[in-house]
């Protein structure tokens, strides 16, 4: 079948451009050092790349929207808005900024303490429909980017450039004992994510049809939002906000190939998003020479590819 | 057998179900009748616990509606509403697979394959069982989910106005595979029916409602009069009998 070709011509691809990436330049006498240094780099990578495009790929599944990343719901700009807070209360010397596994613990208790509060006041209510949620994404995160831009004009210009590391994405300088923390609960979301596969196929077929063959579709969507939540807010505090990232991943990934079952496209989305982001890396840090964030390229290629899909109609 | 007893249920003012109790038997083929606005559609998803109740009792196998467990009553129940807009690329096959879920949780065994074979039979779409969903007729496609819901292979079976939008051979196709169903394999299968012609020809047991109320239930022979009818739809009226066949003729 077409589809194992491509899927193994993926599978040879990620490798070898993950190869490249730990393997340039190694020699017996510098691999210490250099193994050290990619490593934990390549390791985050991986987690973001799997991260993003698993919980974007399940966010598409339960809104029943091929156009629409978890970025909706304002986590970019909620995450904007906690740094420069952290940023105005107490300076970017103080430890919560300065120390990265202190700040990462802030950024994700708090993006997903607030997400829970949403989720449990909105699913509490009568007669709710995700859209609604979705809406309120919308307007919590202009809300939050707008206090964000405001708390940005009142900081000194010299902690302004701390701040500005932190608005983009990048894997330039990720903490390596944070890399290894995080790995468990992104592994342990990712696995509860393919063990629920199956019951995310029957989501396909609209509420009634699940209910018909025994599937608790809000109960499931509940499950997915908090897993969702989890794993944006994590790779979030990890990399930065990368908006584009897993809506071209996972279309990429349903125009290649022409499954409908989770478990593969979770699989192979991770894949592509894997070599993307390696390969993008790779392009900054050998041929920009570290001049750019991956993010850059990210929201260009991704901002491209967006409008590639408008016009085409394809969404 | 599944007993439904004082159903109500009200949308904001207005209310569509009105303390309707029916029951409903295995080996029977029961078709609720009855003009738009009927609460014919509403009273079938609260019996398939698709609607919250607001009011009464239900009760599956002399289980309470409630006591069941959703996977569980999944294996013995199905529904299939009216719209099915799946905006994902299906097979005809992979979409009546999906019907064996509630038993094997998407792994599916050499059983669950069997089953999916002979819904494919049953409604003649063996041969189309590897063409896409998009690439099929409005009714070729209402067959295909039809066949989901036999390959779920459940005790009941609702289908809420299986034969819309379909052409006369399809309807009729569908109404003898749900025949056999009931008669052959002894389920349940309840209907909601526009075409009062078809209720008369396949149904085993009617059940006519107006405004929410049931009006009157029972066998064909006992709610197809001239009398009920005309004061259920508030038009005339004219029953004959062709051959074995009741047919209504109402056009005024």
């Amino acid at each position: 079948m077409a589809n194992r070709y491509k899927f193994t011509a993926l599978l040879l691809a990620c490798c070898a451009v993950v190869a490249l990436f730990i393997g340039q330049g190694l020699t017996l006498d510098n691999y210490q050092f250099f193994l050290s240094r990619r490593i934990p780099k390549l390791l985050a990578i991986i987690l973001a790349a799997v991260c993003i495009s698993a919980s974007s790929l399940v966010f598409q599944t339960i809104t029943n929207n091929r156009i629409l990343t978890p970025s909706i719901l304002g986590f970019d700009s909620l995450y904007l808005l906690i740094q420069a807070l952290l940023v105005v209360l107490w300076g970017t010397s103080s430890v919560v900024i300065a120390h990265p596994i202190i700040n990462f613990l802030i950024s994700c208790a708090v993006m997903t303490g607030l997400a829970l509060t949403l989720f449990h006041f909105y699913f509490s209510r009568k007669g709710n429909d995700i859209f609604t949620l979705l809406l309120l994404g919308v307007v919590l995160g202009s809300v939050f980017s707008s206090c964000a831009n405001f708390l940005i004009m009142l900081i000194d210009p010299n902690e302004f450039t701390t701040l500005q590391a932190m608005m983009f994405a990048s894997f330039n300088n990720v903490n390596d004992t944070l890399v290894y923390w995080v790995s468990l609960p992104l592994v342990l979301c990712l696995w509860w994510l393919l063990r629920s596969a199956a019951t995310l196929d029957v989501l396909w077929l609209g509420p009634d049809n699940a209910t018909s063959l025994g599937v608790n579709g809000p109960k499931m969507v509940k499950r997915c939002m908090f897993i969702i939540t989890v794993m944006v807010a994590i790779s979030t505090a990890l990399v930065g906000p990368v908006l584009f990232f897993g809506l071209i991943t996972v279309s990429l990934t349903r125009q290649v190939f022409q499954w409908h079952q989770h478990k593969y496209l979770i699989i192979a989305s991770g894949l592509l998003a894997v070599l993307l982001l390696v390969s993008g890396q790779w392009v900054v840090e050998k041929v920009l020479g570290f001049d750019t964030t991956i993010s850059v390229i990210i929201n260009f290629v991704g901002g491209t590819y967006f409008l590639y899909l408008l016009y085409k109609n394809k969404v | 057998m599944i007993t439904l007893s004082k159903l109500n249920k009200t949308y904001g003012s207005q209310r569509v179900v009105n303390e309707a109790s029916m029951a409903f038997e295995q080996g029977k083929i029961t078709a609720i009748i009855g003009p738009n606005g009927a609460g014919k559609s509403t009273l079938l998803s609260m019996a398939s616990r698709l609607t919250k109740l607001d009011d009464g009792a239900i009760r599956i196998a002399n289980v309470a509606l409630q006591d069941w467990d959703n996977a569980e009553l999944a294996k013995t129940l199905s529904v299939l509403r009216q719209a099915n807009n799946v905006n994902m690329r299906f097979s005809v096959r992979e979409l009546v697979a999906f019907g064996r879920f509630p038993h094997s949780q998407g792994r599916l065994t050499p059983e669950d394959e069997n089953k999916i074979d002979d819904a494919l039979a049953k409604l003649d779409l063996t041969l189309l069982q590897h063409k896409y969903l998009d690439q099929l007729s409005g009714g070729q496609r209402q067959m295909a989910f039809i066949a989901m819901v036999v390959a779920q292979d459940t005790e009941y079976v609702f289908l809420d106005e299986p034969l819309n939008n379909l052409d006369i051979k399809h309807s009729v196709e569908i109404m003898q595979v749900l025949r056999r169903l009931a008669h052959d394999f002894g389920k349940a299968v309840v209907i909601v029916i526009h075409d009062i012609n078809f209720a008369a020809s396949y149904a085993d047991n009617l059940v006519a409602m107006k405004q929410g109320k049931v009006v009157c239930q029972g066998s064909v022979a006992e709610v197809l009069t001239e009398q009920q009818m005309s004061q259920i739809y508030d038009i005339p009226f004219a029953i004959h009998d062709i051959g074995d066949k009741k047919v209504c003729v109402y056009f005024g």
